[in-house]
Formats: structure tokens, sequence, C-alpha cells
């Protein structure tokens, strides 16, 4: 087990690179603290798996280091990094059992048969498959066969980091909360670095103690599934996490005063630099219905069970509501409020608003 | 409501109809020629299994087998490993695929009794481009067309150049629908290259493998032109190979009933190897 440090790490799959535009991964300095539970969130096409493969070392990244505790590993290849990768699709050995399957990674390493009988029955029971163990392993389903290639990671003991790299992909609905909260589990029992790479923020946020937000090849935020809901710092985050995600609304600075749609809104501290492009943001869960406000005309309102979101229109601008029960109707005048502490200003893209305290 | 009636065997008619026209009855002629004598002018006499027992007892039908299945053996083990090996050798990507592609196709494309006649002028003693430099440069006495093993050796290669390719293109076909994953997994599992083609792409490959033994069985087992415009079957009997000696029997004395009983044995034993390889290939997956 280690700590892993990322330090000035840069990666393009070309082999000139010109402009920023040409790297999949721009400047990327980040430690994973040993035993953490890590997700990576970001769209498809972020860089996340490309920085995945680099840590796992299937690739070699164009700059920069990557240290395992103060150890140099950038040049070092996979099997010589200790560390485990769980696919997309779920790599498994067709030809051998589910017991030769586990024992694969102990046996390549000449581990004793004792040692290896050992460690099998522990993560087998670990994930629940004693049962499978002399099956074939291609006649598995694929939820367990995704458990098998988990468990070829977990079997050596001495592992510094598992990868997931979207290992539910194939996984039946039902089965995928199943096969998470297992995950978690596992990670409480095993204490060993867990990289979780998703573009889907439910699994990230049930996984992982500290989300790490990735766009277009760069890290936009890293904090806790609650400190990314509260106070995203970048509208993307805004925009990425939450469902419906945050409103992003154009708005204007003028002598300290922010005026969306020419009201004048109170945000949550004061708003430091100028320039720029300056954006509201505020999640739907915060606006409400009210007697004064910001006037706005309802589009749609769909029921959601729990909540009702409605869709409305303030001038062009679409700003969604989130409430717990709907009695407006479509086409109705309604006025909304922001809740201030709740109301953040962006520039360019960033959190420019003090806290409010 | 789903009507329920027979039509559906009115469509399926035209096939039975084709079927019966191109194999059934000619299979069915053959049939009738290995049970009867013939003298022409369509008078037979009833001949029971005679024809039968005497191709299975006769020692000329036992050595060409014999040749047959030296022959398919040999093309077999050659053929094989060299089609996997030089498939993984290829490269995956790049502007070199289509070049390696066509070239493997290309033997194929040729006509066999082409490819009789070149390696013939390729090969002949002191005028052919190899046989002269085997002779007259490296200074080997090589002769196919007086010399059974150089005969063998010489269908042999002309055999493996012409068909290792179709191997070749199977096993590419299944090393390239191998997932990227299951290369990277097998290096963080600390898998030796040799555990990677043993694990992974051996077991990825096998079902077009199956194929590509089962064809090139039955091919080689059935190949008549290409040894019979390189070599006739000679020096001697030594190249005569099942087919040839069919050939011989039926167009050349022109005995019809035991050339008629012989193709059916001939038949049976292709059919049966081909089920043996097909069982034993496929008996993992039942389980």
């Amino acid at each position: 087990m280690a700590k892993i440090t990322l330090s000035n790490l840069r990666h393009s799959y070309l082999p000139n690179p010109k402009g920023p535009e040409d790297y999949a991964l721009k400047e990327i300095d980040l430690d994973w603290q040993d035993g953490g539970a890590y997700a990576l969130l970001g769209p498809s096409g972020c860089g996340k798996s490309t920085l995945l493969n680099i840590i796992s070392g299937l690739l070699t990244p164009s700059e920069g280091r990557i240290l395992f505790d103060d150890r140099d590993v950038t040049d070092l290849p996979p099997d010589q990094r200790n560390i485990a990768q769980v696919f997309q699709f779920p790599v498994i050995y067709d030809t051998m059992t589910v017991r030769q399957n586990l024992a694969f990674p102990l046996k390549n390493r000449g581990v004793s048969p004792a040692k290896i009988a050992e460690r099998v029955a522990e993560i087998s029971e670990m994930l629940e498959v004693q049962d499978m163990l002399d099956i074939r392993a291609s006649h598995l389903s694929p939820d367990n066969k995704q458990k098998i290639s988990m468990g070829r990671g977990l079997v050596r003991d001495d592992v510094n980091v598992v990868m997931f790299d979207e290992p539910l992909t194939v996984i039946d609905p039902h089965l995928k909360w199943k096969l998470r909260s297992k995950l978690k589990e596992l990670h409480q029992k095993v204490r060993a670095t867990m990289i979780y790479v998703t573009h889907d923020q439910t699994e990230a946020l049930t996984f992982a103690d500290q989300v790490v937000v990735m766009q277009d090849g760069e890290i936009v935020q890293i904090g806790t599934p609650v400190e990314l809901f509260d106070r995203p710092q970048h509208t993307f985050v805004g925009h990425f996490i939450g469902s419906p995600g945050m409103n992003i609304l154009p708005a204007s600075v003028d002598a300290g005063q922010v005026i969306f749609n020419g009201q004048t809104v109170t945000v949550e501290g004061p708003v430091q630099g100028d320039g720029g492009k300056t954006e509201l943001g505020i999640r739907p869960e915060f606006v409400a219905l009210a007697d004064t406000g910001v006037a706005a005309r309802v589009r749609k309102v769909s029921d959601v069970g729990r909540h009702a979101v409605i869709e409305t229109m303030v001038g062009d601008t679409p700003v969604k509501a989130v409430v717990e029960s709907a009695n407006v109707e479509q086409g109705a005048e309604v006025h909304l409020a922001f809740r201030p502490d709740q109301t953040r200003l962006y520039r360019d893209g960033w959190i420019t608003t003090e806290a409010f305290s | 409501m789903k009507t329920e009636n027979q039509r559906a065997w009115f469509f399926v008619l035209p096939v039975l109809a084709l079927v019966a026209f191109n194999a059934l009855i000619p299979i069915m002629t053959v049939v009738n020629y290995s049970v009867q004598e013939t003298f022409g002018n369509n008078v037979f006499f009833w001949q029971g299994l005679d024809w039968f027992e005497q191709i299975l007892r006769s020692e000329r039908f036992h050595a060409a087998l014999g040749r047959q299945f030296l022959f398919t053996f040999l093309i077999l083990i050659i053929e094989v490993p060299l089609g996997i090996i030089v498939a993984l050798s290829m490269p995956r990507q790049g502007m070199w695929v289509p070049v390696c592609l066509v070239t493997m196709a290309l033997p194929m494309l040729i006509p066999w009794n082409v490819v009789g006649s070149m390696w013939n002028i390729f090969t002949l003693p002191n005028i052919g481009l190899l046989g002269y430099f085997l002779n007259d440069v490296v200074g080997l006495n090589y002769d196919m067309t007086q010399q059974p093993i150089s005969a063998w050796v010489t269908i042999v290669v002309m055999d493996v150049w012409h068909w290792t390719s179709l191997v070749v293109l199977l096993s590419y076909a299944g090393l390239v629908s191998i997932p990227d994953a299951y290369y990277q997994a097998a290096k963080i599992d600390g898998a030796s290259p040799w555990k990677v083609f043993r694990y992974i792409q051996l077991p990825k490959m096998k079902t077009v493998l199956t194929i590509a033994v089962l064809l090139r069985f039955m091919d080689s087992f059935n190949i008549y032109t290409e040894p019979f415009v390189l070599t006739g079957g000679g020096p001697g009997n030594s190249t005569t190979l099942l087919s040839i000696d069919l050939v011989k029997i039926a167009l050349g004395q022109f005995d019809l009933g035991p050339a008629a009983a012989m193709s059916l044995i001939y038949f049976a034993i292709t059919l049966l190897v081909s089920w043996l390889f097909y069982t034993l290939m496929t008996k993992d997956d039942a389980q």
C-alpha cells in the first residue's frame, strides 16, 4: 500500500504536441492518500481513463513523474508496480476455473502453493464466490465474472492501488447496486487505495470518500461528495453533479451588485475580481416559488415522486426549481426566490464569490 | 390468432430439389455403381458388397491410404503451427496490415493447376530456378521426377506455400478480435508471453482454428490437382495419393464398380475424421 503522487503530469497521444489542445491530460498534480477511496468522475473523453492507464503503467506519460510513496515508478512496467486494475468488460481467463483465475497473479509471481490456497480462500470468501471455485470461469454470469476480475486484483495482499475503470458498465441495473456496496465493503476490509473511474455521478458519490472531477484533461475540483454538491468550484461541477444539475444563469456585475435579467440578486458573499464572463449558479433545490422575486413563467412540471421539478423561463433563460409539491400549472406566472447563502457567482467558469459566513 | 399449417415445407422444396439434383442423385448413382458390375450398354449385374471387400483388402488401397494420411498429417503439423506463428508476428495496426493481408491472400488466389505447373517448372532439376539452385549452387542431389523423397518434399512445400495463408488469415482474424483489456490485464497479472498465448490468445483463436484445421484436413485429404500436375503420382507410385489412385481406377482402368466403392469408402473416412476432429476440438465447450 502506498501514497500515490502525480507530479506535473501531462500526456499527449500525438508525437509532437503543440498547443494545450493536443494534450489529453493537461498538467495534473495530485496526491492520493494511502487507503483512500477515490472516484475519478468526468464525461467520456475527459482523460480519466488516460490518467488511470498512466497510474497503472499501461501508458507512459509524455511529461511528469508518478511516485508510489517516494519511489519513482514512471518508467516501471505494470507488473512491477504492484497495482490491480478492473476493466470495463470483465477480463477472465476462459479456459481456467474460478480458482485458477484467482490464483493466476500469485502463481505468476512465484508465490508458494500453500500461500496461494490461503489467499484464494480468503478472497473467495470476501467476494462470496466459494461455491463457484471449481466452475470454468467462462460459464459465469457477467456480474460474477466482474467479481472474479476484482478478486484477481485483491488476491495480492501487497497491492498498492486497485483501480476500477467503469467496472459496472455491463452489469444489470439491479446487480449494480449490490456490486457497488460489495466494493465499498471490500474497501473497508482491505484498506487498499482504490480509484474508481466513472461518468456516473451516483456511482462516484456512493463509492468515494473523495471525488476528483475532471473535464477536458484537467482536474476541476477535488472534494467529498458533500463539498461537490454544496459549493462547486466550477460551473462544470455544478452542472455535472446533481440531478437536475445547477442552474447556470448569465449575470452581470454592477458596483458589487449581481444583476440577473434586470433584477438584483443577493449572492453568498462579496464578489472578487472583475471582467470576464460572469454567471450565477444556484442549485434547483435552493430555488423556491415565492410571492416576490424573479418573475418567471412555468414551462413544465414533472413530478418525480419525492419531489417535483419545475422548469421555468426567466426571459430566455431556463431556470429549474425542485420543490416538495408542485401546485402550479404549466403557463403560470410565478416568482422565484434564490436562497442567498446558496447563490454563487462564477467568473469564466470558476467561483468568484467569497463563502457565506 | 396464430394459424398453424404445413405451408413452410413448400418454401423448402426448391432447395430440396436443387440438393437432390446436384448431390443426392449423383451420390446415389455412385452407390448404384458400387454394388453392381457393368459391361456397358446399361447392362448391370448385382455384385453385393464384393467391390467394397476387394478395395478394403487390396494392398494398393492400403498403400494409397497410408500415403494420404502421411501427407495430411505433414500438412496439418506444419501449416497449423506455422500459420499461428505468422499470424502472431503480423502487425495489428498501421500501414503494414493491408500489405501483409494482401500478400498472404495472393497464393490462395492462384488456381490449383496453375500452382502445380508453377512448381513443376520451378523445381525441375537443371532448368527450374529452384532445381538448378539446389543442384548446381547448393550441391544437393535433388530431383523430384526421380526420387520419392524429393517428390514428397516438393508436394508438401508446395501445399504449405499455397495454403498456410488460410490458417494465417483465420488465426489473425481471431487475434485481432481480442480486446486490449485482456493484454493489459495479463500485464498487470504478471503473465509471461507464453502464458498470454496459452491462456488468452489460443483460447480466443480456438473457434477459428477449429475451422482452419477442418478445412485444411478436408482439402489436403481430398487433394488432387496440384500433386497430379506436379508429379502425376510418381516417381513410381510414391506420390499417388487416394484421389489420384481413384481417378486412375475410375478413368484409367474404367473399373467403375471398384472406383465407386472406393469413392464411398474415401468419403466415409473423410467424414469420420472430420467428425473426430470437430468433436475433439469442441468437447471442452460442452462441459
